[in-house]
């Protein structure tokens, strides 16, 4: 395997030519995708209008794009990204493949609270607008990722963690958080409970810039915070025993690089509801890749926004003129993914 | 269960026929409250009136054409789903099991709808039978991926791990199914949350042959189930035929989840919780175990629905939704208290 050393001011990191490719490819079809999917809508276009009209101002489809189209294939390729590498960091930290965002309780947790938030203030406000959709959401969406999150972990915290504990009482919570969110769209207003029932099944669908930039400064924020920690995440691979002996403060990094995850799904799952499996197969799929012992933070996160637009694109055309929400296609693809993971696993093939 | 072997065996008879008694009068109690509570309170002599000689007050149209239905369905959906949850644990010696986790119900549910959007199917009758083949198919699905590359069979993690991956498989499919067609969407609804209320009659009349025949196969599987868990060389080696016995252990389950969830819709965690409670008292012994898992079933339902009519006014919660919220706890502490081993 060809690597070579990246250092920047006392910083080094090893860049391997296998994941360098993976990344750039990943890239270049992550734009065509978006290409692809910006094309459909009321205003057909070929993929070539779509380049020309994004970079010229005066075409009359520029606001179409500007408004419409790009936001919602951004939104796509950020939220998978951001859900991929709270995934890689999840399974780094458990060292379990079966561990994602979804079975530790964040994006249930942000579901529940975000359903709630709807239900509320619809009866108030009439509606979710304004202030509310843009800082309210995500802001909602966090805490209950958070409480989630800390409610998994506390469950299944018993004389330490135990990775299958973790996931079993990830389950259980999940089920109590679905049904909460069933009670409470019995509550609320038909309206609100529409609006709620289209969030709930993760979906790409009228996302503006509100929902990009919210995604987008979480990403900007935290990507370089976790390559940062790639070593301690690195070194957690190894027993607890082994870590401390490397140097590494674990509890401290295993809490910040949980904590970065946390808020990556949260933050995701505010934007465009629970995008189901993206989180749990983009690592696996990345790690497969680049053949690496263990999920790459960067490939992992193109490979999220790359699944997440082609999802959408096979959402939006499968069935046209009708339009599944993304989470949908990414369910029917993600389960059986999971199954052959648990067939490879229960071989002793990890 | 270390307790219940150490008893003699006249005591533990003795034990059991104590708490047979005094499970069915929790359960004369549950029918009572559940006749008697509800949007409007009827009192006791009111709901005798109703029962005995109805005169066509508005407390006799209440009870006798929303109460008791409903309290009827309530104890046949109990009874199924607590036989279903024992039969299921027992077969797969895994504590974990339930009809709900291991994706029996979504299988039943997907179906359903399909059998609604491509066929055209209106009357319950033929959801019923769609809903047995999706229970059927994804029960011995759940079974054959949990099997696959071990020895004797899944460990309750693999069997509860693929049964949530077959739930989410299928609710996908589902939900991507009723979002093209509108009536779909319409019984899914109904479906999703898991109530008895308002359900008629003739739902009951239809459901109970499947449920009989159901039970009738689960008494029969006892014995079988009881040499089946002493492992399967020493059942074959007591003359058992292996493959019969799990063969009618699946018949049962499928008959009595695939009514009841056509029924009711999707109730989770009654089949998980009812063994565990029932094993307390019973014993590891099939033959009083899946008896006092019904009765137990039966009125742990109908307690669950008294309360969701009671604890959210004017509306009501779906029994559905309060047997999850009781039940997942349950399923923590269950996973908490030690690992999940192998009945």
């Amino acid at each position: 395997m060809t690597s070579y050393a990246l250092r920047i001011a006392g910083l080094s990191w090893q860049v391997r030519l296998r994941g360098l490719a993976v990344t750039f490819g990943g890239l270049v079809l992550l734009v065509l995708l978006m290409a692809l999917n910006m094309r459909i809508g009321d205003l057909p276009m070929t993929v070539g209008e779509v380049f020309t009209d994004t970079f010229d101002a005066s075409s009359p489809a520029h606001f179409v794009i500007m408004e419409l189209r790009l936001p919602r294939a951004l939104t796509g390729a950020l939220v998978g990204a951001a859900l991929a590498l709270s995934g890689a960091i999840i399974q780094s930290i458990a060292r379990n493949p079966l561990a994602s965002p979804e079975i530790l309780g964040v994006t249930t947790g942000a579901s529940v609270t975000v359903v709630a938030g709807v239900v509320v203030s619809g009866g108030v406000h009439g509606g979710v607008s304004g202030l509310l959709s843009s800082v309210g959401m995500p802001a909602l969406a966090l805490l209950g990722g958070l409480l989630g999150a800390v409610i998994v972990y506390g469950l299944a915290w018993r004389r330490g963690l135990d990775g299958y504990r973790l996931v079993l009482v990830g389950i259980g919570v999940a089920a109590v958080f679905t049904n909460v969110k069933y009670w409470l769209m019995t509550v609320g207003d038909v309206n609100d409970t529409a609006q709620a029932m289209v969030w709930i099944s993760g979906s790409l669908h009228g996302r503006g810039w509100e929902h990009v930039i919210p995604v987008a400064l979480a990403l900007a924020v935290l990507i370089p915070l976790t390559l940062l920690g790639t070593r301690s995440l690195n070194a957690l691979r190894f027993s607890d025993d082994t870590v401390t002996a490397l140097g590494v403060r674990m509890n401290l990094s295993r809490a910040l690089m949980i904590l970065a995850a946390v808020l990556l799904a949260a933050v995701a799952t505010a934007s465009a509801g629970p995008v189901a499996f993206v989180a749990l197969a983009s690592p696996q799929i990345a790690l497969r890749l680049i053949r690496s012992a263990q999920p790459p933070l960067l490939s992992s996160a193109i490979v999220g926004a790359v699944l997440t637009a082609g999802a959408d694109l096979l959402a939006r055309t499968a069935f046209s003129p009708i339009e599944l929400p993304v989470g949908v296609v990414t369910a029917v693809l993600g389960a059986p993914y999971l199954i052959y993971l648990l067939t490879r696993i229960r071989k002793g093939r990890t | 269960m270390v307790a219940t072997t150490a008893v003699k065996l006249p005591q533990l008879r003795h034990r059991r026929l104590t708490w047979l008694i005094g499970l069915t009068g929790v359960l004369v109690l549950a029918i009572v409250l559940s006749i008697t509570i509800g949007a409007k309170a009827v009192p006791l002599t009111d709901a005798w009136h109703a029962l005995t000689s109805p005169t066509g007050t508005e407390s006799d149209i209440i009870i006798r054409s929303l109460r008791l239905p409903r309290t009827a369905l309530g104890i046949l959906a109990g009874i199924a789903l607590g036989v279903a949850g024992a039969l299921m644990q027992g077969h797969t010696r895994n504590p974990l099991a339930d009809p709900g986790l291991l994706g029996v119900t979504q299988g039943a549910a997907f179906a359903m709808v399909a059998s609604i959007i491509f066929l055209g199917t209106t009357s319950l009758l033929g959801f019923i039978w769609f809903g047995l083949a999706g229970a059927l198919v994804a029960s011995v699905g759940v079974f054959a991926l949990g099997m696959v590359g071990g020895r004797g069979g899944p460990t309750p993690v693999t069997l509860a791990l693929a049964g949530t991956a077959v739930s989410a498989f299928l609710y996908a499919l589902t939900s991507a199914m009723v979002l093209l067609d509108e009536q779909a969407m319409d019984v899914f609804r109904f479906w999703q949350s898991g109530s008895i209320a308002a359900r008629g009659t003739e739902v009951i009349w239809q459901v109970l042959p499947f449920i009989a025949a159901g039970l009738l196969l689960a008494l029969l599987n006892a014995s079988g189930l009881n040499a089946l868990s002493l492992g399967e060389d020493v059942a074959r080696n007591l003359g058992q035929n292996i493959a019969l016995t799990r063969a009618v252990g699946v018949a049962s389950v499928t008959l009595l989840t695939g009514a009841a969830v056509a029924a009711c819709g999707s109730l989770s965690f009654i089949g998980l919780i009812v063994p565990h409670l029932a094993r307390r008292v019973s014993g590891t012994d099939h033959r009083w175990l899946l008896p006092y898992s019904g009765l137990i079933g039966a009125a742990l339902l109908l307690l669950g629905d008294v309360i969701g009519r009671v604890v959210a006014p004017p509306g009501e919660l779906e029994v559905g939704v309060v047997l999850a919220l009781l039940g997942a706890p349950f399923f923590v502490a269950l996973v908490r208290r030690r690992k999940p081993v192998r009945l």
